[in-house]
């Protein structure tokens, strides 16, 4: 579905994505961890076309066609979802409206009839049950003067309102306690399908003890260093991300030596 | 930025309303005199207390100068080189209903989109439409009279009912008031005039549509609504001008008068030629609108929605002299390309336990400037006088400006006067987060910002609030760029 080949990405000049390779399937969960400022808010973000990064080498296929050359709008109609870290506030304007909008947006884009307002109540009605939010919050702005684990529910809301086909989930752990943390894992979990794949960008383990990924990667200073399947996770947990880097260090430096090595030999 | 590039193209789209309807006029001479004067007066075959009254209005505007301080920047107007009257040629056999209106003439008003048809019936409005200066149809009049309601062109109340004019006329806003106010009063054209009898409630929304046709026609309108004891009324305003390169100005006065017990919401969407997108043309507005709460516990209300026009300069005030008596002033005002608007609210509170609410949304965009400028007045026998004020500035791109000024002078110590404002951009970030769902990026700064105007679009009747809302979404887009 996803195929990322050696991208490199820069702000104001900054190189903040040096070389990722990184490929997801149809039905897969992928974990990103990695400490902070190791690029994978960056990742997610230019995943979903936020123009401040400018991609300087690689590419992104998604299925089949080159994700770079699309707008956020096109992206997000073609299946690309982010829950963003920091859910944006926009005021007077209904959780409600904001969330017709965009799922009719994307409706006609595929050439669907859109919603009218009382089918659009009884889906949303329906889906806030499930990830236990209460009516109330659809009269509200959106995001605003939301708590942070409203504000982390209500992207999960748009998630499962919206069904996209690639879901990346921008650290939407974070900030949470532990209750709030199972909804939004069962939130997660019911959008799992054979036909979706979910990227979860995450600081800490924790989330992947409710939704356990098929891949975990750790990404650091631009780059993933270690790649593995759910124990990677736990493993990290136990001895922190520096138990990462001097591995792939260490890694690195036999594979030099061993360059050396061949290339010295006669 | 694509999202950016794609603003850019909509930037460039042009004014809908700019066409010109080919009709043979009655035009007087070019410039401005006394003998003009005493034309238009005799034109509109005016009692003797009228041309009095214009002549003295005359006299004092050749008094003044055009006034200097508000924010706006735009070369000095030649006062001579204008047409002060220009009525269709049929004016003058008087159409008596639709059917004798010039077909030319009704499909103007069909391109606009006013329902002057039949279907207003269904729509509950009632339209005085002015063309030019002249007003031409007048709806619904015969079930308003029933109620006693008088609601019909300003020179046919000068005809029909001059002591109501007599005695309101100028008793809010004074022919002295100023440069641009005394010119009006010298040359206003037509208006509308709305009476409404104690104790009634005017059972529909009373319209009326200005725009500007002729070229080089300066738009002199006049209205004069008096809500007489315990009556209520509901009027709206709503004007359009075709696209010309040269600026045409608009000086217009609007007196309203609540006496005691009464209330009137008057509510304007202003869509005056803005100019083109490198600031040609447009309307310059001048617009002098005045409220008087005359009696005890009566209550006026204003809101605006102001997208049009390259020169606003616009202070729609109420005077609270009535005991317990409430003003409010809503407004919206949009500036993209070089649109420039310097507007607010006077609130003067002279009766005791009145109280005010001003609530201004400023969005500039483009090269777009935009001045609050609002004075609250509380004079020394205004015992426990309220005002809360509001001003919030929303910024698209950064080539734009917004300006706040407020004033307040309080005489009394028992006033309560609260001020708020803020300024914000659309956020990059806001965007993002709405393309990202899915959301085109024009719809999601016409969201963005009807969601920032939310407040004061709920003051206004349901059908002219969903007409703002799309003005906005039309006079906005490419501001982000």
């Amino acid at each position: 579905m996803l195929s990322i080949k050696n991208l490199h990405a820069s702000i104001d000049g900054k190189e903040i994505l040096r070389g990722i390779d990184l490929e997801v399937k149809a039905g897969e969960v992928h974990a990103i961890m990695g400490p902070n400022a190791s690029g994978k808010t960056t990742l997610a973000q230019l995943l979903a076309g936020r123009a401040l990064y400018a991609v300087t080498a690689g590419s992104v296929q998604y299925l089949g066609r080159d994700l770079l050359s699309m707008t956020p709008e096109q992206r997000a109609c073609e299946g690309v979802f982010l829950a963003f870290q920091y859910p944006v506030e926009i005021p007077g304007i209904s959780n409600a409206l904001f969330l017709k909008t965009a799922l009719n947006a994307i409706r006609k884009y595929h050439l669907l009839p859109e919603l009218d307002a009382m089918d659009f109540l009884s889906l949303v009605r329906e889906r806030m049950k499930r990830v236990g939010m209460d009516d109330a919050m659809l009269l509200r702005a959106v995001n605003e003067g939301f708590s942070g684990g409203e504000k982390k529910r209500n992207e999960i809301l748009q998630l499962s309102v919206l069904q996209p086909k690639l879901a990346i989930l921008d650290e939407t752990d974070s900030g949470l306690d532990i209750d709030a943390l199972k909804l939004i894992a069962d939130g997660i979990n019911d959008m799992r399908d054979h036909e979706r794949a979910i990227i979860l960008v995450t600081h800490y383990q924790r989330l992947l003890d409710y939704v356990v990924p098929d891949m975990v990667h750790v990404l650091s200073q631009g780059r993933i260093v270690k790649s593995g399947g759910a124990d990677l996770a736990k493993n990290l947990e136990q001895h922190g991300y520096s138990w990462v880097n001097t591995d792939a260090i260490a890694n690195q430096a036999i594979q030099n030596s061993q360059i050396t090595q061949a290339n010295q030999a006669p | 930025m694509t999202t950016t590039k794609q603003l850019d193209e909509l930037i460039n789209r042009e004014y809908q309303h700019g066409f010109y309807t080919q009709l043979e006029a009655d035009t007087i001479p070019l410039g401005l005199n006394e003998s003009t004067v005493r034309l238009i007066s005799a034109k509109k075959n005016e009692p003797a207390f009228m041309l009095e009254w214009r002549l003295k209005a005359y006299q004092h505007w050749l008094t003044l100068s055009e006034p200097t301080w508000p924010n706006l920047h735009y070369p000095p107007i030649d006062y001579q080189h204008a047409y002060y009257y220009s009525a269709p040629k049929s004016e003058k056999t008087g159409p008596r209903d639709l059917s004798e209106i010039d077909p030319e003439l009704l499909r103007t008003y069909e391109k606009l989109g006013i329902p002057l048809r039949e279907q207003q019936v269904l729509a509950g409005v009632a339209v005085d439409a002015v063309f030019d200066s002249v007003s031409v149809a007048t709806t619904f009049k015969q079930k308003l009279s029933t109620l006693g309601i008088i609601f019909c062109p300003f020179s046919e109340a000068v005809q029909k009912h001059p002591e109501l004019v007599q005695q309101y006329l100028g008793s809010v806003v004074p022919y002295t008031d100023n440069f641009f106010a005394s010119l009006n009063a010298a040359v206003f054209s037509d208006g509308s005039f709305c009476y409404i009898p104690p104790g009634v409630r005017c059972p529909m929304e009373l319209s009326t549509y200005f725009r500007i046709n002729a070229k080089n026609t300066g738009q002199f309108e006049r209205t004069l609504i008096i809500a007489d004891k315990d009556s209520y009324v509901s009027y709206l305003e709503g004007c359009t001008a075709p696209m010309r390169d040269e600026n045409q100005l608009h000086a217009a006065v609007v007196e309203l008068i609540a006496l005691e017990g009464a209330r009137i919401k008057y509510a304007t969407v202003q869509n005056w030629y803005p100019g083109d997108k490198d600031g040609k043309g447009g309307i310059y507005n001048f617009v002098t609108k005045r409220g008087d709460c005359r009696g005890d516990r009566s209550h006026i209300s204003w809101t605006q929605v102001e997208t049009g026009s390259a020169i606003t300069w616009k202070y729609p005030s109420v005077i609270l002299r009535g005991n317990g008596s409430v003003g409010e002033f809503y407004s919206v005002a949009l500036t993209n390309h070089h649109q420039q608007a310097d507007t607010g609210t006077k609130m003067i509170h002279i009766g005791q336990d009145t109280k005010s609410t001003v609530l201004s949304k400023g969005i500039s965009a483009g090269y777009g400037q935009n001045t609050y400028r609002g004075l609250i007045k509380v004079l020394s026998g205004a015992e426990n006088a309220r005002n809360y004020t509001q001003c919030d500035s929303l910024l698209l791109g950064s080539k734009c400006g917004a300006h706040t000024f407020p004033y307040i002078e309080v005489k009394n110590p028992s006033a309560k006067v609260e001020h708020e404002a803020s300024t914000s951009r659309i956020g990059e970030d806001q965007l993002f987060y709405c393309t990202q769902r899915g959301i085109p990026p024009e719809d999601a700064v016409s969201m963005i910002v009807s969601g920032f105007c939310k407040a004061v679009f709920q003051e206004l009747p349901m059908e002219f609030a969903v007409e703002a809302q799309k003005l906005l979404g039309v006079s906005l887009e490419g501001g982000t760029g």
